[in-house]
């Protein structure tokens, strides 16, 4: 293992960006990964890129992600793009490949900044070609300004739903329907927290200024949609659902589809560190403190992966888990990092009071947890829904049992679609809470490599180190 | 397919292009974009068929966590599309039947 550094950040969004400038500036060798070709994470995607009118239709809230982009320009901060980590150990050596040729280096420190994946979104019909995330329709308008086929539909809930349907629109496109298919019940949920939320107001100003120029547009919005059906023969051709009492059949030729955003918890389940479950988010995080250090010595946790809290908060949680860092390193005091930390601690609480209501209020809807029996809910190996129902009966009792029944979570995405949907099944099922009925046990490689990659590591003394993939 | 339906591009004229092939047929592409991106705007939006039951499918996340964009890039299987980025001459194929390249499977 050649290559050591102080500090190895896993992901170049906010989170990893902002922890880069701090521990950059103070001189720490400090290696970026990052699987996609340029820095900026899902939010900024293509920020180094993006042409002037791109950035207008994207918004002010995108464009300001260039100002993250200086912390790469530290003479200690080498940012490895198109490198995907494969495997993490305890003892902090990372493998990554990057264009087909697959290294590793050895690092003091690691922070985890891997950010969120969209939650599962099981339905028929989910899996036509033409129905996908409405974040992957976002990618495409962000690294290359394209627009979906017309007719176009969104379909689900979540703020990110509004954002992208109000980013076409700036963009010209004016999208078909917005299916929403928040349950009716969640605002009477939310409400409560919702005196918290007015004390930043600022996300409830936005979502409803959003939803304000969609209506305004004439986007025909059909509220607590249920029954989702995708038809087609070989690709998306319609949405059949039921909303206001009465079936609906709209034709489209793409189907956007989200259903709110969940940490990305491969590496840290890879590792094996303490995760809790989130009853108000729906979803696991890795259990971190202030500064996102985990249940073990050496790794931290920054951003989304950390737990869902935006963009602007996964930045302040970089930068203070980089000032935990410094002071591990012993470059700066425990006094130093406090009074260094203070604003950014400020800044996270403030960002997080508009959390719990904007979580209540979008929490999923109960058929995309537990969906009818002939829905796919393991996209890779093509398990239903009624196929986990069945190993349960059979005396299967959590997620990794699963596997073994029927391949569920075993293919190249390892789980990533459909490990929050197998282990609420089963939990609903068994009559168990997820916490008892637990998440799949995730191994290396973290994405399938290949033997040739693998054969292109430079071998040296500590060949032997070599994880068997 | 009955109907060939195209992702647009927003600035249509501008950027250096690329010329790639899909099964054979020209894809004019920008450079810098993904094949995943570049098959989507030329109107290929199914690249593979699922090893299990035959299903079409196409990409889902272009994030790649779900590798329902996988492709054949240059005689080599089950690349990721929406990782990829396109090259001047790419030779891109549909990928049918089994997966060879499984999770862990170069052990
Ligand atoms: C598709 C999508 C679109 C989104 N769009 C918006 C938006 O427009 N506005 C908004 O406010 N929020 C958006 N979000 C929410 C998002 O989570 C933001 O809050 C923000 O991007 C989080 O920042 P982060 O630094 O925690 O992680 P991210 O920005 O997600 O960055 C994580 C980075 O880690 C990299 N990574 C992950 N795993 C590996 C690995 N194994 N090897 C190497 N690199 C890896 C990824 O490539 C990514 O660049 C989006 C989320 C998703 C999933
Ligand atoms: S589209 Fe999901 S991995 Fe490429």
């Amino acid at each position: 293992m050649s290559e050591r550094f102080d500090v190895a950040i896993i992901g170049a969004g906010p989170a990893g960006l902002a922890a880069a400038g701090v521990l950059g500036q103070a001189g720490c060798s400090v290696t970026l990964l990052d699987e996609q070709a340029e820095p900026g994470g899902q939010i900024y995607r293509g920020i180094g890129s993006a042409s002037g009118p791109r950035k207008s239709v994207l918004g002010a809230d995108y464009a300001a992600g260039a100002s993250l982009l200086p912390s790469l320009a530290h003479d200690s901060v080498t940012h490895i793009a198109g490198a995907t980590v494969w495997e993490v150990t305890p003892e902090r050596d990372i493998y990554y490949s990057q264009a087909g040729k697959a290294s590793g280096l050895k690092a003091e420190h690691v922070l985890v900044a891997t950010g969120a994946t969209e939650r599962p979104m099981p339905f028929p019909g989910w899996t036509l070609p033409g129905v996908m995330t409405a974040g992957a329709g976002q990618i495409l308008l962000k690294t290359a300004g394209m627009l979906p086929p017309s007719p176009c539909v969104l379909a689900g809930s979540g703020p990110l739903l509004f954002l992208i349907a109000a980013q076409y629109l700036a963009a010209g496109f004016k999208i078909d329907a917005i299916v929403e298919t928040t349950p009716r019940g969640n605002l009477a949920k939310a409400l409560p927290h919702l005196p918290g939320a007015l004390l930043n107001n600022k996300y409830l100003r936005k979502g409803l200024a959003m939803l304000a120029s969609l209506r305004k547009a004439g986007i025909p919005h059909y509220k607590a949609s249920t029954s989702l059906v995708a038809e087609g023969d070989g690709q998306v051709e319609a949405l059949k659902f039921t909303s206001g009492g009465k079936p609906h059949r709209l034709a489209c030729a793409s189907l956007l589809i989200h259903n709110g955003v969940v940490p990305n918890v491969q590496i840290s389940r890879s590792l094996n560190l303490d995760h809790a479950w989130d009853s108000l988010q729906h979803c696991w995080h890795p259990v971190t403190d202030a500064s996102g250090a985990t249940s073990l010595a050496g790794f931290r946790v920054a951003g989304d992966g950390g737990g869902i809290a935006g963009a602007e908060a996964a930045a302040h949680g970089g930068r203070l888990a980089a000032l935990a860092i410094l002071e591990d390193l012993g470059k700066i005091t425990g006094g130093e990092r406090q009074a260094r930390s203070s604003d950014d601690s400020a800044a996270l609480k403030w960002h997080g009071r508009a959390r719990p209501f904007l979580d209540a209020l979008y929490a999923p809807a109960r058929e995309f947890l537990e969906p009818a029996d002939s829905t796919i809910v393991c996209r890779c190996e093509e398990v239903t829904a009624g196929k986990i129902r069945e190993f349960v009966d059979l005396g299967c009792l959590g997620p990794n049992q699963a596997k073994s029944f029927g391949r569920a979570g075993m293919g190249p995405c390892q789980g990533r679609y459909c490990g929050l949907t197998v282990s609420s099944v089963i939990a609903a099922k068994l009559g168990k809470e997820m916490d008892e009925v637990g998440y799949y046990r995730i191994r290396p490689p973290l994405k399938p490599i290949t033997l040739r990659e693998l054969a292109s590591m430079d071998l040296d003394d500590d060949a032997d180190e070599r994880p068997a993939a | 397919m009955r109907n060939v339906l195209h992702f647009k591009r927003l600035d249509e004229a501008s950027g250096d292009t690329v010329e790639l092939t899909f099964e054979g047929e020209p894809v004019t592409a920008r450079a810098g974009e993904t094949v995943a991106a570049a098959l989507l705007a030329a109107g290929h939006i199914s690249g593979r068929q699922t090893p299990v039951s035959g299903s079409p499918r196409g990409p889902y996340c272009m994030m790649g966590a779900c590798f329902d964009c996988l492709v054949e890039i240059d005689g080599e299987a089950n690349r990721q599309g929406c990782m990829t980025q396109v090259r001047d001459g790419m030779v891109v194929r549909r990928m049918t039947g089994a997966r060879d390249v499984d999770r862990g499977s170069a052990a």
